[in-house]
């Protein structure tokens, strides 16, 4: 019991609080909430089991929103297959895209992630190709709301369990491993590039569902995919929720994401507010709402059993 | 010392300067099946370089190495792992986050043991504690299920010649072992290492505790700035002049 009600209590809150939603702006709200989450979740993985700092969000977004949207609009496939293939094939790319970076040790990894964004963006808006700063947009949407919501949810969920199950199994202790101590583990024979590249596509296709999942969402696609915010925010709200926990991520972005939204009232203040308060938490909570949660629950075990 | 067995590295003229300082010039020698090596020298002298060298850990400018008859001294640093040549580091690196046994499941879950245990191996944390076992972490004390972090010196030693182990060797290059331990706790390894010799392993030795080293090793190897300055049975090689030189300077000769 003491270990199951954390795990049903996050559980039954996915599936309760789509339905507890007013307006369908609100249960927008919780679709973005939750690509938040998994670009989030994506981040902790890559950065905290395998010590890839990866800064890489916009770019498996806007991988995956572009496959998916010019597959839709083009080659008239329905959503059930262009997320599937954007998922799979965009993980395929950016891991490609990525792999000149993969060998070295230093922060080569962060910068190259952050600029491919920039540079795919630019790309395409200067050769006006998939659209150009248009975008393409007519592309076919959900059912409904419900679908929507669940979908993503179910998604989340599935990886969370899923990603914690992995980082305790072989191949996991390899990538935590590597973050320990990358040459201990060429010292056992085992090849770092390889499974560098593993996790890095497992991180990519997290982010390329993504993508893929929004641009279905919005019906469009466009340069907006390889916004900084992809980026910065899933950072975010990863420090907030607590680094390392996998969950964290979630939470964090269950914080994070609602707050900008509040915070619009400000205007343009909204951006120094969403830094003060990432500060404080940086400042008096470093290791993160999550770490800090499972701590108190620890202790709370004890105190049962007195 | 078994001289008529095969040769099983073969080290020829390796050469390493980094800048203007040369770390290992020229030096070349044999290591034959089930023979202990120990590499001797003072501080600075070349040694762990040597090691890189033949690990691949760096690259080196000039030279070859072979094992078995094969050369393998322009493959990756994990392939020659995999092969069988494996090297504890000086300044022990594990991975701190894991605990102790968990440390093993790396090596045990690589290509090389995978390949040598045919696919499965079992039961991967039950063998982890069986090799920790072996090598003095008291199960009954639950010291393998500790976190790496809370070891002291003495354990994370043991627990890089663990890890050389569970790769099932067929070199064991052990980078200063002894180093930073207190005596008890080098008298418990010195066994350790007799028995790894007692199975038939192949042993190179780097150590500063010269008479701890000759009781194992069959055949010294003595560097000064990256030099081979000396090579023979450890009783020949201490009485060496240009050793003792190295060691003493010149004035202790007198």
């Amino acid at each position: 019991m003491y270990l199951i009600a954390p795990r049903l209590f996050l559980i039954l809150a996915m599936v309760v609080i789509p339905l507890v939603m007013p307006s369908i702006y609100h249960k927008r709200l919780i679709c973005l909430l939750f690509i938040y989450a998994l670009l989030a979740i994506s981040f902790d993985f890559l950065t905290n089991y395998v010590g890839l700092v990866c800064l890489g969000g916009a770019l498996f977004m806007g991988v995956g929103g572009y496959i998916a949207g010019s597959l839709n609009a083009m080659l008239g496939l329905p959503a059930v297959l262009t997320i599937i293939v954007a998922t799979l094939g965009g993980a395929a790319i950016c891991t490609i895209l990525l792999l000149p970076c993969l060998p070295l040790r230093g922060i080569y990894f962060a910068i190259v992630t952050l600029v491919y964004p920039l540079l795919l963006g630019r790309i395409i808006e200067a050769t006006r190709i998939l659209g150009g700063t248009d975008g393409m947009p007519g592309l076919s949407t959900y059912p409904s709301p419900w679908v929507d919501l669940y979908l993503v949810i179910g998604v989340t969920a599935f990886l969370l369990f899923g990603l914690r199950r992995l980082v305790n199994e072989d191949i996991g202790l390899v990538f935590r491993g590597i973050k320990d101590n990358d040459q201990t583990v060429t010292a056992c024979g085992v090849n770092i590039t390889a499974y560098r590249t593993r996790a890095v596509y497992i991180a990519s296709a997290i982010g390329c569902f993504a993508g893929a999942y929004l641009c279905h969402l919005y019906g469009w696609v466009g340069l907006s995919f390889f916004a900084l915010d992809f980026s910065i925010i899933p950072i975010a709200a990863a420090i907030v929720g607590g680094m390392g926990t996998l969950v964290g991520p979630l939470l964090g972005s269950a914080i994070i994401v609602p707050l900008s939204e509040i915070l619009r009232a400000f205007g343009g203040l909204r951006i120094v507010f969403y830094a003060l308060i990432l500060i404080l938490f940086i400042a008096f909570r470093p290791e993160g709402l999550m770490n800090y949660f499972q701590r108190k629950y620890a202790q709370f075990e004890h105190w049962i059993e007195v | 010392m078994k001289m008529n067995e095969e040769v099983l590295l073969r080290v020829r003229g390796l050469f390493k300067s980094f800048g203007g300082v040369t770390a290992v010039a020229n030096v070349s020698f044999d290591l034959r099946k089930g023979e202990t090596l120990g590499i001797i020298g003072p501080n600075g002298s070349g040694k762990t370089t040597l090691v890189n060298l033949i690990t691949r850990f760096v690259k080196q400018d000039l030279g070859e190495v072979f094992f078995k008859g094969k050369k393998i001294s322009h493959l990756k640093a994990y392939k020659i792992a995999e092969m069988g040549i494996v090297r504890t580091f000086q300044i022990m690196r594990p991975f701190y986050t894991l605990p102790a046994f968990k440390n093993l499941i790396v090596p045990l879950y690589s290509p090389r043991v995978r390949k040598i245990g045919g696919g499965k191996l079992g039961d991967r944390d039950a063998v982890a504690i069986d090799i920790l076992e072996e090598i003095g972490f008291e199960r009954d004390a639950y010291v393998p299920y500790k976190m790496a972090s809370s070891l002291p010196l003495g354990y994370l030693k043991r627990l890089e010649l663990a890890r050389c182990l569970a790769l099932r060797p067929e070199v064991i290059i052990c980078d200063e072992i002894f180093s930073g331990l207190s005596m008890a706790e080098i008298a418990t390894m010195v066994p350790l290492m007799e028995r790894l010799q007692m199975e038939g392993k192949t042993i190179i030795m780097i150590e500063h505790r010269l008479r701890e080293l000759f009781r194992i090793v069959d055949h010294v190897v003595v560097l000064n700035f990256g030099a081979k300055i000396a090579e023979g049975l450890p009783e020949e090689v201490i009485e060496h002049e240009e050793v003792k030189k190295a060691y003493l300077g010149k004035k202790g000769l007198k």
